[in-house]
C-alpha cells in the first residue's frame, strides 16, 4: 500500500494513490497540485550515506582520503530540514554548485539494536523517495560533509508516497533516475550500492538503536549536476514514487543581494 | 516539527515547556583546540581552518536524563566527557541578525556531549558521537539575567577537579553562533545548540564518576558502567 500525508481544506489527511490524482481518507478525490503535501511519515532521525554508489565514488575521488572499502560514510541531518513533495527549496544567490542526490530512503519500522544482516530488512516499515541536495560551495575538511551544505531548511526532500516494506521485496532492485525540467540528468541502479539496505541496518544498530521513524538515505549514484532557480527537480525510484521539488530564489524570502 | 519529545528529559520553566529532541552541537570553538592541532590545521585533509561554525547532531537516540549510568558498550574502554552550555530555543530562528538572537533562547541546559576519544576531524565516524544515551541533558533554568558568554564551567572526575573552562573564550559567543547556524537553518522552539566543549574534556572509564557544572545554571552527576556481557 502506498500513503501519502497531505494538507487540504483545512486539515491534515492519510491519501492514497488514485487515477485522477490521489483520494483523501474521507472520501475526497483531488489532483496532485490541490493538495500539500507533506513528508509522508513522522520522520525521527535522518542518516545519511555520502559515498554508497561505486560510480558516485569515482566521481569524486579527487576529493576523497579514504576507499569503499572502509566503515560506511554516514552522517546525520535533521528533521528540521526536511520539506514534501512539490515544494520550493531555496537556491541562495552567489553559489555556484547546488545539486540534487536521488536517493531511496528506508523508514524503520520495529525498534532494531545489534541486528544482523540477515534480520535487518524485519525492521522495515516501508520506502520513500529522497532528494538529499547540497550546496558543494560551502563544503569545508572540517566533521564533513558539514550541515551548511547538507542540513538547509528544504535540503531533504522526502515522498511523495510511503511505500509499505511488504509492497518492495527486493529494495536492491529499483531503477533510480532524476530529471532536470525533463531531461534525465542522472541515472542509476539500486543494485550498485556498496552497502545493501540490510548491512546498513546491521553496521548503524550496531552502535545506534534505531527507532520507528529513523530514515536512513542511501546514497546517490553519479552524474549530480548544479540545478538554478527555477529548475524543477523530479526523483524517480521505480515502484516507489516521482518526486518534484522547484529551486526558487533568495527574493521571495525577503533577501536583499 | 515532527520530532516527538524524547521521554525522561527535563521540562523547561518557561515556554515552550518541552524539549523538541533536536540537539546541534559546535565543534572547535574554544581556540585552544585548534591551536592544538597546530600546523595539521593547514596541511591535508583539512588544508585550512574552519571558517563556518563546525557543527554534528546529536541524534535522539542519544538524548537522556543523566540519572541513568552511562554504560560503555562492548569494545568500547573510555569515552570523552564534554561539557557544553546548551541554548534551549523558545522562538522559531530563521536567519536572526546576530543582535536579535539572544532573544530567540528561551531557557540554558547543562549538557554532558559524551563521545567515542578522537582525534581527527575531517570525516569522524558517525558512531564518535551518536551512541545511545550519549547526550544527557541536565535540568533548564530561563535565561532571563544569565550572561551566557561568562559562565564557568568545570569538571570533576571521581570527585578530583579536572577542567576548569569559561564560555568567555569561545571563538563564537552564543549570539554570532544563532546567527550562522539560523543563517541556513531554522531552529525551532525546544531545539538546543550547544556552544561548544572547552578544550582539555576528561576521559572516562566504567567505574568512574563525573560532575560537570555551569556556574548560574545547573550540574550533572554521571556514573559510568560497562556493559554487561
Amino acid at each position: 500500500m502506498k500513503t501519502a500525508r497531505v494538507a487540504h481544506a483545512g486539515a491534515i489527511h492519510t491519501a492514497h494513490p488514485h487515477a485522477q490524482g490521489l483520494q483523501l481518507a474521507d472520501g475526497r478525490v483531488l489532483a496532485e497540485d490541490q493538495v500539500v503535501w507533506l513528508p509522508p511519515f513522522d520522520v525521527g532521525t535522518i542518516i545519511a550515506l555520502g559515498l554508497n554508489y561505486a560510480d558516485h565514488v569515482r566521481e569524486l575521488s579527487k576529493e576523497l582520503t579514504i576507499t569503499s572499502q572502509d566503515e560506511p560514510l554516514v552522517f546525520l541531518k535533521t528533521p528540521g530540514s526536511v520539506i514534501g513533495h512539490r515544494g520550493q527549496t531555496r537556491r541562495p544567490a552567489g553559489v555556484a554548485f547546488m545539486h540534487y542526490e536521488c536517493e531511496l530512503a528506508v523508514v524503520i519500522g520495529r525498534p532494531a539494536h545489534r541486528v544482523s544482516r540477515d534480520e535487518a530488512l524485519q525492521h522495515v516499515a516501508g520506502y520513500t523517495v529522497c532528494n538529499d541536495y547540497a550546496i558543494r560551495d560551502h563544503l569545508e575538511n572540517w566533521y564533513r560533509p558539514n550541515l551548511r551544505v547538507k542540513n538547509r531548511d528544504g535540503g531533504t526532500v522526502l515522498g511523495p508516497w510511503f511505500v509499505d516494506a511488504a509492497d518492495v521485496p527486493d529494495p536492491q532492485a529499483l531503477a533510480l533516475r532524476t530529471l532536470v525540467n525533463g531531461q534525465i540528468v542522472q541515472q542509476g541502479h539500486t543494485s550498485h550500492m556498496i552497502h545493501d539496505v540490510a548491512s546498513l541496518i546491521e553496521y548503524l544498530s550496531a552502535f545506534m538503536t534505531l527507532q520507528p521513524g529513523d530514515v536512513i538515505l542511501t546514497g546517490t549514484p553519479d552524474g549530480t549536476v548544479n540545478v538554478d532557480v527555477g529548475d524543477e527537480v523530479a526523483c524517480e525510484i521505480d515502484g516507489i514514487g516521482r518526486l518534484v521539488n522547484t529551486l526558487v530564489g533568495d527574493e521571495l524570502f525577503g533577501i536583499q543581494p | 516539527m515532527l520530532v516527538k519529545t524524547v521521554p525522561g528529559l527535563p521540562l523547561l520553566p518557561v515556554t515552550p515547556w518541552t524539549l523538541s529532541g533536536q540537539v546541534v552541537g559546535v565543534l572547535m570553538n574554544d581556540p585552544q583546540a585548534l591551536a592544538a592541532l597546530g600546523e595539521a590545521v593547514h596541511a591535508a585533509p583539512y588544508k585550512a581552518p574552519p571558517v563556518a561554525p563546525v557543527l554534528y547532531v546529536k541524534p535522539r537516540n542519544t538524548l537522556a536524563a543523566p540519572q541513568p549510568p552511562v554504560v560503555l558498550p562492548r569494545g568500547i574502554e573510555a569515552l570523552e566527557v564534554g561539557a557544553a552550555l546548551g541554548l534551549v530555543i523558545g522562538r522559531t530562528a530563521c536567519r536572526v541578525p546576530e543582535a536579535r538572537a539572544l532573544a530567540h533562547v528561551a531557557a540554558l541546559v547543562p549538557v554532558a556531549d559524551l563521545s567515542v576519544p578522537h582525534t581527527r576531524f575531517y570525516r569522524p565516524s558517525v558512531r564518535f558521537k551518536a551512541l545511545d544515551g550519549s547526550c544527557r541533558i541536565g535540568p533548564a533554568v530561563p535565561l532571563a539575567g544569565i550572561d551566557p558568554d561568562a559562565l564557568d564551567i568545570t569538571v570533576a572526575v571521581d570527585g578530583v577537579p579536572v577542567q576548569a573552562a569559561s564560555t568567555a573564550r569561545f571563538q563564537r559567543h552564543a549570539a554570532r553562533l544563532l546567527a550562522d547556524v539560523t543563517a541556513f537553518m531554522t531552529l525551532q522552539p525546544g531545539d538546543v545548540l550547544l556552544t561548544g566543549v572547552p578544550f582539555g574534556a576528561p576521559i572516562v572509564s566504567a567505574g568512574q564518576t563525573a560532575r560537570i557544572a555551569i556556574v548560574g545554571v545547573g550540574a550533572l552527576e554521571l556514573s559510568f558502567e560497562r556493559e554487561a556481557p
